[in-house]
């Protein structure tokens, strides 16, 4: 027995939909236009990298729990390659970000591939922040005392109190990178989607 | 009625590329990231660690400064402290920061309630079944008038403030003055304080789990001890404390500008410094999302050309 194609079923159109806005050997090419031959090109897989193991990293010390640094010398090991690879997260995804910045990514309809990363980058230093909030130690309360006034004067401190210890970390290692994990796979799938964007067309004159 | 087609914008479109192809491995270039990513992380974990200087406690604080601390007590008791006087979320003693005459936190209300003076000072007073002075002075501040309780408050404010204020054979010595009960409460609190039991009943209050410390905190922060450390690890606010960290270590440099504004003369004096640097981090983050969008913004990098810097080897490879 065959089935045939049914215009109404929606996991079909899903389906073909998906396929035609991204086909195997578009999701995964092996070859790229000859203009994509710089360094620059290797700071968006580094950011990526690097959130692999911030994310490898929190999972330990999500395990073991908010205060086991403290006291034991592998949770503080753990604990800097979290704090280290957090900073390379944010230097590789700047430089990732002003290179895209004054390639003019945006160009040929791919505007939210561009607001998708800037969101990312948004997100991402939310979820940073709430992670200074979390380390239980003078840091963070230090942190949570200075930040209070500026998001207590934009009323958002009545739902997202730093000073509140649990509604940070839950912030911290649940809703944020959620957010976070996301919107980097729709910023990938979208790349992926419209592909890598040309340089501008050239006269002797400068770009036209 | 045929539409006319778009007029091409260089800032905008694009041609479709029909130039050659090369090869390029994505999957390896990821594998090869990954893996040097994690040595780099590794070897900087193993060279310069990470900072974690102990959390300050409430202990502590009475410990090292008794007259710091009983300085924020009174100001807790009397309604002058940052906490008392602070406005929503916590109470409703101050109007808010406004822009344009609207205040968020303002119409937003109070949803944290904190009353310093109960919350900081009398009802751990309470929790001392132990210490019938401090009870019976407890019984006499809460009977007197808010007239008589005012006298009080401000005469030992001017007592602890004054050169000979110490802490000396387990008790506040202060000059003497009319402040009736108020001397006893602020003493028994004060060695609360210091013996840590104060931690633990500003932190459960009456319930066995607890994870949120914005009591505490807040007292902590109305205190000179917590900023004392700040200053000395430059972490205050017009030392770009935002994005510092203790010690020697990177803190959140990716905070830079939010941390500048505060800097800038105006800002860095306004009552509603807060709030404005809010809104105007908000704007630009809005900006920064719909560059694209915007005319003459958008075309910065073609002016600026540092493209042919990214795809020299295109542009010397056209003829």
């Amino acid at each position: 027995m065959t089935s045939t194609p049914n215009a109404t079923n929606w996991t079909g159109a899903l389906r073909r939909s998906a396929e035609r806005a991204l086909p195997p050997e578009k999701l995964l090419p092996e070859s790229q236009p000859s203009y994509v031959a710089s360094w620059i090109y290797v700071f968006g897989a580094l950011t990526m990298a690097a959130l692999g193991i911030i994310i490898a990293t929190g999972f330990v010390l999500a395990i073991m729990g908010p205060t086991w640094w403290h006291h034991s010398s592998t949770g503080h090991f753990i604990n800097s390659m979290h704090l280290w690879s957090v900073e390379l997260f944010f230097a590789f995804m700047v430089i990732h970000l002003w290179g895209k910045f004054f390639m003019a990514a945006w160009r040929g309809n791919r505007v939210l591939t561009w607001a998708s990363g800037v969101v990312t980058f948004v997100i991402s230093i939310a979820t940073a922040f709430t992670g200074y909030l979390s380390q239980t130690n003078y840091d963070s309360q230090w942190i949570a005392t200075q930040a209070k006034d500026g998001i207590n004067a934009t009323g958002g401190g009545a739902l997202f109190n730093v000073l509140n210890f649990g509604q940070m970390l839950m912030w911290h290692i649940t809703l944020l990178p959620l957010g976070v994990g996301i919107l980097v796979v729709l910023h990938v799938l979208l790349v992926r989607h419209r592909g890598v964007v040309p340089p501008f067309a050239e006269t002797k004159d400068g770009a036209k | 009625m045929t539409k006319a087609p778009k007029r091409f914008n260089p800032d905008r479109d694009v041609a479709p590329w029909t130039g050659p192809m090369r090869r390029y491995d994505i999957a390896k270039e990821v594998t090869i990231c990954f893996l040097v990513v994690a040595v780099l992380t590794v070897g900087l974990a193993v060279v310069f660690s990470s900072p974690d200087d102990k959390a300050v406690t409430l202990q502590q604080w009475a410990s090292a400064t008794p007259v710091d601390f009983a300085t924020t007590a009174i100001a807790e008791l009397d309604g002058t402290s940052g906490t008392a006087g602070y406005g929503g979320p916590y109470n409703t003693a101050s109007p808010g920061q406004s822009i344009l005459g609207v205040s968020p936190s303002t119409i937003i209300g109070v949803h944290i309630p904190v009353d310093a003076a109960k919350d900081f000072v009398l009802s751990p007073v309470a929790a001392l079944p132990d210490d019938p002075l401090a009870q019976q002075a407890l019984r006499s501040y809460r009977s007197a008038t808010s007239t008589q309780r005012a006298t009080w408050d401000a005469a030992y404010e001017t007592a602890i403030a004054s050169q000979a204020a110490s802490y000396r054979d387990g008790h506040l010595v202060v000059p003497l003055g009319n402040y009736g009960p108020v001397g006893v409460i602020v003493n028994a609190l004060t060695q609360m304080a210091r013996s840590g039991a104060l931690d633990a009943t500003m932190l459960t209050e009456q319930r066995f789990f607890s994870t949120d410390f914005t009591k505490p905190l807040l007292f902590l922060s109305d205190g000179n001890y917590l900023a004392n450390k700040a200053a000395i690890d430059h972490l205050q606010g017009d030392q770009w404390g935002m994005m510092n960290e203790t010690g020697s270590w990177p803190g959140q440099a990716w905070l830079w500008l939010y941390t500048m504004w505060y800097q800038v003369p105006g800002l860095s004096t306004s009552p509603n410094a807060d709030l404005q640097v809010w809104a105007i981090m908000m704007v630009l983050t809005v900006v920064l999302a719909c560059i694209p969008l915007i005319p003459g913004l958008r075309s910065i990098p073609r002016w600026t050309r540092v493209y042919r810097l990214i795809w020299r080897a295109h542009y010397a490879a056209k003829p």
